[in-house]
C-alpha cells in the first residue's frame, strides 16, 4: 500500500516536473523576451527605454544567461511563491490570478460532482435494463452528448437563454456581488449560477462514464456468483447495489484520473463563451498580448491542479479497491 | 411440394453459409460484421458525403467564399420557392436592403416583382476542380444574376460573404485538418506504442510515464499556449501544418496505448512464437506476422482519435488561437457566433455548429462500428 502511494507521488512529481517544463517552454516560444515586450508596451505609452536600461533589466531578470539557468531561476522564483509580474496589469501574477484560480477549481468540481451524480444511476440503469426504451434513450443521448463540444453547447444554452427566456444566463454572479467581498450571500449567489456551467462542462464527461459504467456493470452482471446471490433469494436491488455496483465502480473513480483535466481543459473555452470569471478569459488574453509570465503561470498552475486533483483520485481508488489497497496485482 | 423443396435445400444452404464463412478471409469477416451494424453504416455513408464535399467544394459553393459586400451584410437565408405554376421550378425573389430608420439596423425585404429560377449545373464562377481541370458549372446557382440578388442559402455574415459557400470550403479544411493530424498521431502512436509493447523493459515504463505525463496535461491550456506562439506573418499553409502538428503532439497517446496492448497481446501467440522458432527476423515477425492481425484495431483507435482532433481545431479556430482569416474552417466561421447579441439577431450564424456535429456523431458511429467488429469478443 505504500508502495503504491510512494509511486503514485513520485510520477505525481514527475508530472509535474514535466508540466513545468512545458510551461516555461510556452513562456519562451515566442520570439523575443519578456524585455522586448515590455519596451514595445512602454513606447506604446509613449515613454522610451535606453539601450542601457534595456540591458540592465535583462541582467537583472537574468534573461542574458543561457535557457537552462532562466529555467532553474524561475523555478526558484516559483517555489519562493512568486510568479513574476503580470505585464499587462501591472500587478504581481498572483494578485491577478487569486481567486479566478479558485473559482476555476470551485466550477471544475462541480462538473466533476454532476457528472458523477447523473452518470452513475444511469449506468446502472443501463445495464440493468440493457436494451430497453430509456437504454436506447440514454445512448442516444449520451452520443449526441459526445459529439457536441462544450463552447457550442455553451453557446447553445446561452443562445436559448437569451432567446427565449430573455435571461443572461452567463457569468458565476449577480452584478450586486460580482464586486462584493466574500460573504454567505455571495457563496449563495455562487451557488445558484453554477449548476449551468457545470452542466455544460460535465456533460462529454458524463456520457462518457454511463458508456462506461453500463459496460463495466454488464460484464459483472454475467459472473456465477451474482446468480448465486439471486439464487439465495436476496431481493434485486440488493443483488445489484451490494456486490457487482462496487466492482464496477472501479474503473468508474479511476476515470477521474482523466476525466479532471478534460473537465478543467474545457471550463478554459465554456468559461469564454459564458463570461464566467475564471483563469479562462485570462488566459487567452495574456496568450494574445503574449503576456507570457502569466500565461506560463496559469498553465503551470492549472497542471499542478489537475496532478493534485489525480492523485486524490488514486487515494480514493486505493480506498475503495482492496486489491490497490492490499498490495495485490 | 415448395415446402418440401425448402426443407430439402435447408441443409445444403446453411453449410453453403457455413463454408462461406470457414474460408472467408479476415476482412471478409469484419466487413459482414460491419455490414449489420446499420447506425456504423449511416455514419460511414455521411462521412463519404463530407468527403466528396471537401474535394470538390468549388463545386457545392456557388459563390466566392471571400466576397464580401457591405451591402448585403447579415441577410437571413432566403426561402426557396420550390414550385412555379404547379411545375417544379425552385426559384427565389431579388432581396432589396434598406435600413430601418430607428433601429439602424438593416432590413431586406424580398421583392417579389422578381423570379431569380435556381439552375441545377448552372454557370458561375471559374474554378479548377481538384486543382487541374478548369470548370465553370456548379451544383446550383442563379444564373446571370447581378451581385447584391443571388442566392443566399443559408444567409450571409457581417461581411456580406455567402455562408453556404464558405461552409463548404470549411468542411474541405475542417475534415483534412482531421486527417492529416490523425496521420501524424498514428505514426508516433505506431511507432512508439510498438517499440513500448515489443520490447517492454525500461523502455516500456519510460514511454508509459511520458504518456501518463501527457494525459494529466489538461490539453486546450498547453495548445493555447502553443498556438499563440505561431508567428502572425506565417502564410495559410504553415498555420495549416502548425496547428496539426500541435494538435497531434497530445493525439498520439492513445493510440500509442492501443498498439502497445495488441503488441503484448500478441507476443504470446502461439503463431508469434512459431515464427521466432523458424527463425524469422524481428522486423519480419512484427511487419508480417503481427501487424496484419491488429491492423483492425489501429484503424478502429484511428476512426475513433479523428473526431476529437475535429474538435480540438475548431475549439481552437473558435478562440481565434488555431486556424485564422482568410483560412476558412467550421471554427473560423463559428468565431462570428461568439458574441451572443449578434447572434440573436442572426441565429443562422450559428448553423456551421450542425455540420460540426454531424461529422463527429459520424465519425464516433463509424469509429464504433469497426471496432466491434474488428473485435468479435467485445
Amino acid at each position: 500500500m505504500i508502495a503504491y502511494v510512494v509511486r503514485r507521488m513520485l510520477l505525481a512529481v514527475l508530472t509535474v516536473w514535466a508540466i513545468s517544463v512545458l510551461s516555461f517552454i510556452i513562456i519562451h516560444l515566442p520570439p523575443g523576451d519578456y524585455v522586448t515586450s515590455y519596451i514595445a508596451s512602454m513606447s506604446a505609452s509613449g515613454s522610451a527605454v535606453s539601450e542601457g536600461e534595456a540591458t540592465a533589466l535583462r541582467e537583472q531578470l537574468g534573461l542574458d544567461k543561457p535557457i537552462t539557468v532562466q529555467y532553474a531561476k524561475w523555478m526558484g522564483l516559483i517555489l519562493q511563491g512568486n510568479f513574476g509580474m503580470a505585464m499587462e496589469w501591472g500587478r504581481p501574477v498572483s494578485d491577478v490570478i487569486g481567486d479566478r484560480l479558485a473559482l476555476t477549481m470551485v466550477i471544475s468540481v462541480a462538473a466533476v460532482l454532476f457528472t458523477w451524480a447523473l452518470a452513475l444511476p444511469i449506468g446502472i440503469y443501463s445495464a440493468v435494463y440493457k436494451y430497453s426504451f430509456l437504454d436506447y434513450v440514454f445512448t442516444f443521448v449520451g452520443f449526441i452528448g459526445l459529439a457536441i463540444p462544450g463552447f457550442l453547447l455553451a453557446l447553445i444554452v446561452m443562445y436559448v437563454g437569451f432567446a427565449y427566456f430573455g435571461a443572461n444566463v452567463g457569468g458565476l454572479f449577480s452584478p450586486d456581488f460580482a464586486e462584493a467581498p466574500w460573504s454567505v450571500a455571495k457563496a449563495w449567489d455562487l451557488a445558484k449560477h453554477l449548476p449551468i456551467p457545470a452542466i455544460v462542462l460535465g456533460v462529454a464527461g458524463t456520457a462518457q462514464l454511463i458508456r462506461i459504467m453500463r459496460s463495466n456493470l454488464l460484464d459483472e452482471l454475467r459472473k456465477p456468483y451474482v446468480m448465486t446471490a439471486r439464487a439465495r433469494g436476496l431481493p434485486e436491488f440488493r443483488v445489484v447495489l451490494r456486490y457487482p455496483v462496487r466492482v464496477a465502480l472501479n474503473p468508474f473513480i479511476s476515470t477521474i484520473g482523466y476525466l479532471l483535466p478534460y473537465i478543467v481543459s474545457g471550463s478554459i473555452i465554456v468559461s469564454l463563451v459564458l463570461s464566467l470569471p475564471t483563469v479562462g478569459p485570462l488566459l487567452l488574453k495574456a496568450l494574445v498580448a503574449q503576456d507570457m509570465f502569466l500565461a506560463g503561470t496559469i498553465v503551470l498552475l492549472l497542471g499542478v491542479m489537475t496532478v493534485v486533483g489525480t492523485f486524490i483520485s488514486d487515494l480514493l481508488l486505493m480506498w475503495v479497491d482492496p486489491r490497490i489497497r492490499l498490495g495485490k496485482d | 411440394m415448395a415446402a418440401l423443396a425448402e426443407i430439402a435445400a435447408a441443409p445444403e444452404t446453411r453449410s453453403l453459409a457455413e463454408q462461406r464463412i470457414a474460408v472467408a478471409t479476415q476482412w471478409q469477416l469484419m466487413w459482414w460484421r460491419f455490414r449489420k451494424h446499420k447506425l456504423a453504416v449511416g455514419g460511414t455513408l455521411v462521412l463519404v458525403a463530407f468527403y466528396l464535399v471537401a474535394l470538390f467544394a468549388d463545386f457545392f459553393a456557388y459563390a466566392d467564399p471571400q466576397d464580401s459586400d457591405a451591402q448585403r451584410s447579415l441577410m437571413a437565408p432566403q426561402s426557396i420557392h420550390w414550385f412555379d405554376d404547379g411545375r417544379f421550378a425552385p426559384y427565389i425573389h431579388a432581396l432589396k436592403g434598406t435600413r430601418d430608420p430607428l433601429t439602424f439596423k438593416r432590413v431586406y425585404v424580398p421583392d417579389t416583382a422578381t423570379k431569380l429560377p435556381i439552375r441545377f449545373l448552372a454557370k458561375g464562377e471559374p474554378y479548377t476542380l481538384l486543382g487541374f481541370i478548369p470548370m465553370e458549372r456548379h451544383l446550383f446557382s442563379v444564373e446571370g444574376a447581378k451581385t447584391g440578388e443571388t442566392l443566399f442559402l443559408m444567409g450571409t455574415d457581417a461581411q456580406g460573404r455567402d455562408l453556404w459557400s464558405r461552409l463548404m470550403f470549411a468542411t474541405r479544411t475542417s475534415m483534412t485538418i482531421g486527417l492529416v493530424s490523425v496521420g501524424l498521431s498514428l505514426v508516433l502512436g505506431v511507432v512508439l506504442g510498438g517499440i513500448s509493447g515489443y520490447f517492454g523493459g525500461v523502455i516500456d515504463t519510460v514511454i508509459q510515464r511520458i504518456i501518463e505525463i501527457l494525459r494529466s496535461i489538461p490539453t486546450i491550456p498547453l495548445w493555447m499556449g502553443l498556438a499563440a506562439a505561431v508567428p502572425n506573418d506565417w502564410s495559410v499553409v504553415q498555420i495549416y501544418f502548425a496547428i496539426t502538428i500541435i494538435i497531434s503532439l497530445i493525439g498520439w497517446t492513445e493510440l500509442a496505448r492501443v498498439v502497445r496492448g495488441r503488441f503484448i497481446s500478441l507476443k504470446q501467440e502461439d503463431f508469434v512464437m512459431a515464427a521466432e522458432l523458424v527463425g524469422c527476423s524481428k522486423m519480419r515477425i512484427i511487419f508480417r506476422h503481427m501487424v496484419p492481425s491488429f491492423i483492425s484495431h489501429i484503424i478502429a483507435a484511428t476512426t475513433l482519435a479523428i473526431p476529437a482532433i475535429i474538435i480540438s481545431e475548431t475549439s481552437l479556430s473558435f478562440l481565434g488561437l488555431g486556424l485564422r482569416p482568410p483560412a476558412i474552417s467550421w471554427g473560423v466561421l463559428l468565431q462570428d457566433a461568439q458574441n451572443i447579441q449578434a447572434l440573436v439577431i442572426s441565429p443562422w450564424l450559428l448553423y456551421p455548429s450542425v455540420a460540426v456535429i454531424v461529422a463527429v456523431l459520424a465519425f464516433n458511429f463509424m469509429g464504433d462500428g469497426i471496432r466491434d467488429a474488428a473485435d468479435p469478443y467485445l
